[in-house]
């Protein structure tokens, strides 16, 4: 009897866990059927360095490098404000804060995670898009650079809690080393802590990254959604997220627009994959280090 | 003369004491050895001289400690540091060339001219007894050396940017016999131009080196004497139960 609740217990634990690579490999494949079913009608050259988005005229258009460059110029912009701020907090907190400022800092951190990313676009929306609009004097304040803006909040906790676990971890022997050859604070955090560091921070930044390409509503509410080539940050840019986001209802099923919406789907895929990847590289090595 | 004048020193990490009323010399010139079983207070006493203790949120000290006649508190902390340097339990060679470890001090203290820093490198390598071991092959990684070797070079390392004083915290501890025995060489020579106080966990390790050793316990200094009059004539039982074996 016992033997035989034993087993029961295993095999759903096991189907359990199975369970979440099956749904992925079904995601996968449902995503490849639909998407590639695009190249009968567009071949995939065409597809990613085509020019122009008119998915609903006669022929459709279905050239999705203003998607791809509107999604990286948002991404760079949300990176350039989020990785130097993220890492220079995780510092401060690991390493000059003290206790109190400490938790606090940690639970506003955790708490700027919670905040749902429409509420965050709501804001965005606002706050920022005003400001931007009034202070660089545009016609409209739905940009780019309000969507890097509002994306850098939203990558922070991501960066700031990973780099201040790779903080953390590096070994306290390290900084007495450095700290008992005469090095100043500044010294010891420049010269050991963030190189020790260093694969954790990079992998904390790239998964900070990660966050930033899959998010849709924020940047939907608030970059304008405009399918042209950008070329400053202060002109509305879509993005491929929000391409899919807002078109998906109204395309045809079966139609090339319905594929082409998929086939976003599949190069959002294989981004965030790689970056995960790469991510997990960065963290893997670390472990091996220490 | 005296390099180190230690008065009624008191030290509590929170509510636990560990040091308790000490008062002490440490000539310049000499071997200390620092003998005593566990929890005696002996690291503590060690990390006190160049305020490494600091680092723990909850130090509290009472009493005073003077290097050539100045309060230790009073100087800046890394100049401090830079004339008391420590060469630690565990050799921890940074994961840079031989080379690139022994000059990271100097270079950070701002040392930029190639010459000079090849100099110090040498010297410092020289010093710790370990240059000719290593001098064709300044190039490779440190993580290539030997135990006994990658804890002098911590030595040279500490040596680069010129110290007063090195204190050593148990640096044998991880080392086997052969390897021990460099080390030990290393330090007998080193006396004649620095201060050194040694931690130790072998008592034979202090017998073989020390100029006088003092013997911790309980975060009291139960005896400061030569080291051959402490090994063959302690004036204290509990000194005689400690260094014959009888507990620690």
């Amino acid at each position: 009897m016992r033997k035989l609740k034993e087993f029961i217990i295993e095999k759903l634990v096991l189907i359990s866990g199975l369970a979440s690579i099956f749904f992925v490999i079904l995601i996968f494949l449902f995503l490849l059927k639909e998407g590639l079913s695009l190249f009968k009608f567009v071949n995939p050259l065409q597809f990613l360095a085509g020019k122009s988005w008119y998915p609903i005229s006669e022929p459709p258009q279905l050239g999705i490098l203003p998607l791809i460059l509107g999604s990286l110029v948002v991404t760079i912009g949300a990176a350039a404000i989020s990785i130097p701020i993220g890492v220079a907090c995780a510092l401060y907190i690991s390493e000059i804060a003290p206790g109190k400022i400490k938790e606090t800092l940690k639970g506003g951190i955790e708490l700027l995670a919670a905040i749902p990313s429409v509420v965050l676009g709501f804001i965005g929306m606002i706050t920022i898009v005003p400001w931007i609009k009034h202070i660089f004097n545009l016609p409209t304040g739905l940009t780019a650079l309000a969507g890097s803006v509002m994306l850098a909040f939203m990558a922070m906790p991501t960066i700031v809690s990973i780099a201040e676990d790779a903080l953390y971890s590096v070994p306290r022997s390290y900084k007495e080393g450095a700290l008992a050859m005469g090095a100043t604070h500044w010294q010891t955090i420049w010269r050991v802590m963030l190189p020790a560091a260093s694969s954790g921070i990079l992998a904390a930044v790239m998964l900070g990254i990660g966050r930033v390409i899959g998010e849709t509503m924020a940047v939907m509410m608030i970059t304008g959604n405009a399918a042209v080539i950008p070329t400053t940050i202060l002109q509305p840019v879509r993005t491929l997220t929000a391409t899919v986001a807002a078109e998906m209802g109204e395309a045809v099923v079966g139609s090339e627009h319905y594929f082409a919406l998929f086939a976003i789907g599949i190069v959002l895929f294989v981004i965030s994959f790689a970056i995960n990847v790469t991510a997990d590289l960065f963290l893997h090595r670390e472990t091996k280090k220490i | 003369m005296v390099k180190f004048n230690i008065n009624d020193l008191n030290i509590w990490f929170g509510s636990a004491q560990a040091l308790k009323g000490v008062s002490m010399k440490i000539m310049r010139n000499e071997i200390l050895s620092v003998i005593g079983p566990a929890n005696s207070g002996k690291t503590t006493f060690l990390r006190m001289l160049n305020r490494m203790n600091e680092l723990h949120p909850n130090f509290k000290m009472s009493g005073e400690v003077e290097l050539d006649g100045r309060r230790t508190s009073e100087l800046d902390v890394e100049s401090l540091r830079k004339r008391v340097g420590t060469v630690f339990a565990l050799p921890l060679p940074l994961p840079l060339s031989i080379f690139d470890n022994v000059a990271y001090g100097v270079r950070m203290h701002g040392l930029k001219s190639k010459a000079a820093t090849s100099d110090i490198v040498e010297r410092s390598l020289q010093e710790a007894y370990l240059w000719d071991e290593v001098k064709d092959r300044l190039g490779t990684s440190a993580f290539k050396l030997s135990g006994g070797q990658q804890q002098r070079l911590c030595i040279a390392r500490t040596l680069a940017v010129e110290p007063e004083v090195i204190l050593f915290d148990e640096p044998c501890s991880g080392l086997d016999p052969i390897s021990t025995a460099k080390v030990e060489d290393a330090m007998l020579k080193l006396k004649v131009n620095y201060t050194i106080v040694l931690v130790t966990n072998n008592v034979k390790q202090a017998a073989r080196v020390g100029d006088r050793t003092a013997f911790f316990l309980s975060g009291e200094l139960i005896e400061l004497d030569i080291t051959d009059k402490m090994f063959t004539a302690p004036s204290d039982h509990r000194t005689e139960g400690y260094i014959s074996g009888k507990f620690g």
